[in-house]
């Protein structure tokens, strides 16, 4: 198997994965989703990493640390700014509308 | 490292990506989700300095790199109030666009004439829709922010300048890959960006959302684009996975808001302008004082709150607990109407109240709540106008026509608490606040509510 057939196999299955994941999700968490969709894209972070640690000129280097500085704003903000909307949902009854919440009462 | 291990930690740490999104997609686990999320992406990027063939000639300058960005990141995501939260998530959204199209000339500047047709063109993809994504949402984030109008930019030949700036774009893509030079791609670049600049302008406050959320996909497909790349099944798993399941959220999104993606989009060209509203400032409203809408409250059986936007704005969200803690203790069952995108963001308001520990039963949703309004005696209105408004029943060709809304007009009497008779986020007139049943009260929100309650106590 060629290796672009691999890749576009990972690709191909993965946008199965990820329409099946988020296919059944409440209004309440559409904006948390959102927010953790968007920090988990700044693992473009890995990317900028390698571009920038291969870098062989001046120019190359700068625009590599510059994407370095914003795909780490985007993760790390991203996750920490997810985490602060769930927080104020912990240890709450849920909504009874949601089937597969239904009866998801923490104590 | 061994590669062979390197490849199953990658594994783990995508494993870890889709676990976060499917824990996100359900209340009980979404906090866990995030945390296995966070946790990958933590480990991912620690085993890249020990991936094969790592030179680490720049190591200080990419470890100061991430400082900086973690410096920057960190703060503005744990000061930032509830209520600006969607503008830094498009932000954040933004950046990540900005962050992958860099990447992606900095690969173009070491492809030489060597590389593959399907590299070149991948790495084009990923500089045309970062830039995109970066413009289009800073666009969204001045709007959210209120920096520029929410209404929706339109000028006279808008479309057709959208069109040729788009075909200008993909005709630069394609200089780009015949010619391989700089020149080319800066202009292709700058095509992209102004682009996504007039993508976004013409769509209106309430839809913003809508858009970060295509946006947010566009920026994964971006980050799969150069996953090809860089030979990196980490972010073709992680970009494609971010890609599809915001593609499903964004129609969710736009289902919720009663919206076609097609007509958030390009709703602003086809839209009839609206009928002008007769009199216009010139009609009477009216207006009441706390202690008339204390009184009404007061002996009311069945009262709903609705809050939106002015009810973050304003913090009032503990104020309004008082009040509806208060109700209830007098007898009076309360509940909160919650419309899925009052606020700036789907779930705005759940957030808010949980906040201020509201009891999530008393949180109804629009389905439940709306069949209950003839039996309402009296609704209170806090901040809140689009989510409300007739308009999106009865006026074809205003920007909100076909969002479901609150039926509140069917309620006994509706109090409107209100900062001025400025029109909501989408800009359009309210005409249930002419109502003979309505009653406004103008001021921020908690201070009317302070007020509010205090005559309550009174009574």
């Amino acid at each position: 198997m060629s290796s672009n057939l691999v890749w576009l196999s990972i690709f191909v299955l993965s946008v199965f994965i990820g329409f099946e994941v988020v296919s059944k999700v409440s209004t309440t968490l559409h904006t948390p989703l959102m927010s953790g969709a968007n920090a988990i894209h700044g693992i473009i972070l890995v990317g900028a990493i390698t571009v920038t640690d291969h870098a062989d000129s001046n120019l190359q280097l700068g625009l590599g640390i510059a994407a370095v500085v914003l795909a780490t704003i985007n993760m790390v903000g991203g996750f920490v700014v997810t985490d602060r909307m769930l927080e104020m949902f912990k240890g709450k009854p849920r909504v009874k509308k949601d089937a597969e919440v239904a009866g998801g009462e923490s104590k | 490292m061994n590669t062979n291990l390197y490849g199953v930690l990658i594994l783990a740490v995508s494993v870890c990506f889709i676990m976060a999104l499917k824990g996100l997609s359900s209340p009980k686990s979404a906090r866990r989700g995030n945390l296995i999320g966070a946790a990958g992406a933590f480990v991912a990027t620690d085993l890249v300095f020990w991936a094969p063939g790592m030179t680490h000639q720049h190591k200080w300058w990419i470890l100061g790199a991430i400082g900086f960005g973690v410096l920057v990141g960190v703060p503005a995501a744990r000061k930032i109030q509830m209520t600006q939260m969607p503008q830094l998530v498009a932000l954040f959204n933004g950046v990540g666009g900005g962050a992958a199209a860099l990447v992606a000339i900095v690969e173009y500047l070491k492809l030489g004439s060597g590389a593959s047709t399907a590299e070149v063109v991948a790495t084009v993809f990923t500089v045309i829709v970062g830039c995109i994504s970066f413009s289009g949402s800073i666009i969204t984030f001045l709007k959210l922010q209120e920096i520029m109008t929410t209404r929706p930019v339109v000028f006279p030949g808008g479309r057709f300048v959208i069109a040729g700036t788009l075909l200008g774009t993909l005709g630069a893509a394609e200089w780009v890959i015949h010619s391989m030079g700089n020149t080319s791609l800066a202009v292709m670049a700058v095509l992209a960006l102004l682009f996504g600049v007039l993508f976004v302008l013409p769509v209106g406050g309430a839809d913003v959302p809508i858009v970060i959320s295509l946006l947010n996909a566009f920026t994964g497909l971006t980050v799969a684009a150069s996953g090809y790349v860089l030979q990196s099944t980490l972010l073709i798993v992680a970009g494609t996975l971010v890609g599809a399941s915001g593609t499903i959220l964004t129609r969710l999104m736009a289902a919720a808001m009663g919206r076609s993606l097609f007509g958030t989009l390009f709703g602003a060209f086809t839209a009839k302008p609206q009928a002008a509203v007769e009199g216009g400032e010139a009609r009477s409203v009216k207006s009441g004082s706390p202690d008339d809408v204390a009184i009404l409250l007061n002996y009311a059986q069945r009262v709903v709150i609705v809050p939106g936007f002015g009810l973050a704005v304003a913090q009032a969200q503990h104020t309004v607990r008082e009040l509806a803690d208060l109700l209830t203790s007098k007898g009076v069952d309360v509940a909160y109407g919650i419309h899925p995108v009052a606020g700036r963001m789907p779930g705005h308001m759940n957030v808010l109240l949980a906040e201020a520990n509201v009891p999530y039963e008393q949180l109804v949703e629009m389905d439940e709540v709306n069949p209950t309004f003839p039996q309402t005696d009296v609704v209170l209105v806090v901040g809140a106008n689009d989510v409300v408004n007739p308009a999106a029943k009865t006026s074809p060709g205003c920007p909100i026509y076909g969002m479901p809304i609150l039926d509140v007009a069917s309620a006994g009497n509706v109090i409107f608490l209100k900062r001025s008779m400025r029109p909501g986020f989408a800009g359009i007139e309210n005409e249930l606040l002419y109502d003979p049943k309505t009653t406004l009260l103008f001021g921020d929100a908690k201070d009317s509510l302070t007020k509010v309650v205090s005559a309550l106590k009174a009574l």
